[in-house]
């Protein structure tokens, strides 16, 4: 079946053609706006009386040419520690999650130990089980022990996996008893509930928060250099030490920054699109 | 044979008694209607058989097997029983043939070509074929429920259970599900059903059994128990769904 012709109306030519000038408008507004402002920006800061102190001491490029390479090889390490520490992270919250779901007597202890995990890890400041890790537990001087990094990674693990615990159980419960009452009734075991019904809907429906944390964690991994590791943090503060100058700090922000893009740019995205499927019923 | 024998059924939720001492029996290749006022304990009926309840007291035998020991494996017990629900309660991150062949595959182990084309030759069947692939939120109610419908169909169970599977749908999409139950009737399959829909228990119903606080105050053939009910309670619910225009 082929629609019928359509003509618009005069009423609808004229909201049209309405609409299209408002459209037009706003454009202009927006353009006009933004290099206004941009143009205030600009004569306000390099105007100010001590805009060339400021330039100096941060934004001297030869300075900031020189401490790249040591800056760029300690945000290799940032970005090393964030994959494994996100790795390691969201599996353990995804674990501790759902030893936190189990029902009955037999798994009273496993959801007491689940629990008290959750509640200690949320509750203990990350520099403080940095230091217990990578500090303490090398002074029982065991056999094997591994190296400060793996433990100042293991100490974000713990404390990320705290957090991103309880968004899994969030996204859990979220899911309706309906959804586990119809798996059931198919003959699915408890696990295979979880794993095929339950886990997908409700990882899908946590997805946003979840990035958001493992936004947060890349700022955090850093971290470890308080225990010795240089990270590009630590490496544009040495250079900054023997330099006098501040350079080296913004390389590192802005390497940072350029490092989030993409990251949050997936937060977004996955943000919308969940947000559009729900709205979509 | 019976296939369902349910005696001295006992249920409560935090005190309140919903199944009261109830019996009910269903021989195989039969199907029972439950009718009774919302609250009247049909669903709650419907979960204890499936073992999504545990009940209190009595016991449920399927196939001579007493299904309410705790001994019993229980998802066993659900792969031979099939159940649909009201809000048909598909999955919606899983597409149309995913749903279907998920209980198939993980629950029989049997291989995804095979599942997927006895999936394939169900939907075919119901004309549905064409949204093998769809996701559940871009179907219709009918359409959904059919669906969920095939679903528990795949698992070849021995006694589907359909608690008012109309309910919530748009009047005129009721016709395309009930076509579908009628159709499982004629192939033999034993059904318990919760319904609303009289004039449908009428025609497909080998029996008509009345629920009222949680106990069966009345069952026979449709014919009688909505025809000529002999108990008043009976007399009164039917006179309410006459004057609500549902009969
Ligand atoms: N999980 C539950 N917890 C508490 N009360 C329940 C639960 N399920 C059902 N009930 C109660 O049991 C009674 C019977 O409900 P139900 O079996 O759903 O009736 P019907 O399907 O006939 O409308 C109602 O009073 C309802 O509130
Ligand atoms: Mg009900």
């Amino acid at each position: 079946m082929t629609p019928r012709e359509h003509t618009p109306s005069a009423a609808q030519l004229r909201r049209s053609a309405y609409r299209r000038r408002q459209s037009l408008r706003s454009v202009l507004i927006a353009a006009f706006s933004t290099a206004a402002l941009g143009t205030l920006l600009v004569v306000a800061v390099t105007g100010a009386p001590g805009w060339d102190r400021v330039r100096q001491s941060f934004l001297d490029p030869e300075i900031g040419a020189d401490a790249l390479p040591a800056v760029l090889d300690g945000l290799w390490l940032n970005v090393r520690l964030l994959v494994c520490c996100a790795a390691g992270a969201l599996l353990l919250g995804l674990v501790i999650a759902v030893l936190r779901t189990l029902r009955g007597p037999v798994f009273f202890p496993v959801r007491a130990l689940a629990a008290g995990y959750t509640y200690t890890f949320r509750g203990l400041p990350l520099i403080i089980v940095l230091y217990l890790l990578t500090l303490g537990v090398p002074g029982l001087r065991l056999r094997g022990m591994p190296s400060v990094l793996v433990l100042g990674g293991l100490a974000l693990v713990l404390t990320y996996g705290g957090y991103l615990a309880e968004v899994f159980r969030a996204g859990i419960e979220s899911v309706h008893p309906s959804q586990l009452a119809a798996a059931r009734s198919l003959g699915l075991t408890y696990r295979q509930t979880m794993r095929h019904v339950v886990l997908p809907q409700a990882v899908r429906r946590v997805a946003p928060p979840l990035l958001n944390d493992v936004v947060a964690l890349q700022k955090d991994v850093g971290l470890v250099s308080l225990a010795g590791p240089i990270d590009a943090v630590r490496a544009a503060q040495i250079a900054t030490a023997q330099s006098f100058n501040y350079t080296p700090y913004v390389v590192a922000g802005v390497l940072f920054v350029l490092l989030a893009i993409p990251l949050i740019a997936v937060t977004d995205w996955v943000t919308l699109r969940s947000a559009r499927r729900q709205s979509g019923g | 044979m019976a296939l369902l024998r349910c005696r001295g059924l006992r249920k409560e939720f935090a005190g309140h008694v919903v199944l009261d001492r109830l019996d009910l029996t269903v021989a195989e290749h039969r199907v029972v209607a439950l009718i009774g006022a919302s609250g009247s304990g049909k669903s709650t009926l419907l979960r204890c058989v499936n073992l999504l309840e545990e009940v209190d007291d009595g016991t449920i035998e399927l196939d001579g097997e007493d299904i309410s020991d705790p001994r019993v494996d229980a998802d066993r017990v659900r792969r031979r029983i099939g159940m649909v629900f009201q809000a048909y309660n598909l999955f919606p991150h899983l597409s149309v043939l995913d749903n279907i062949t998920l209980a198939p595959r993980r629950v029989h182990g049997r291989a995804r070509a095979e599942a997927e084309a006895q999936a394939r030759d169900l939907l075919d069947r119901v004309g549905l074929g064409a949204k093998a692939h769809a996701y559940p939120d871009a179907l219709s109610g009918g359409q959904q429920q059919r669906v969920a419908i095939v679903r528990a169909l795949a698992n070849s169970p021995r006694l589907m259970l359909l608690d008012e599977v109309t309910s919530a749908l748009d009047p005129e999409l009721v016709g395309e599900v009930l076509t579908m139950i009628r159709d499982l009737k004629a192939d033999g399959m034993t059904m318990v059903l919760a319904t609303h829909e009289m004039g449908f228990a009428r025609e497909v119903a080998d029996e008509v059994c009345f629920l009222d606080a949680g106990r069966v105050v009345e069952s026979g053939p449709p014919e009688q128990v909505l025809g000529e009910p002999t108990q008043a309670r009976t007399r009164q619910f039917l006179r309410r769904i006459i004057e609500a225009g549902r009969l």
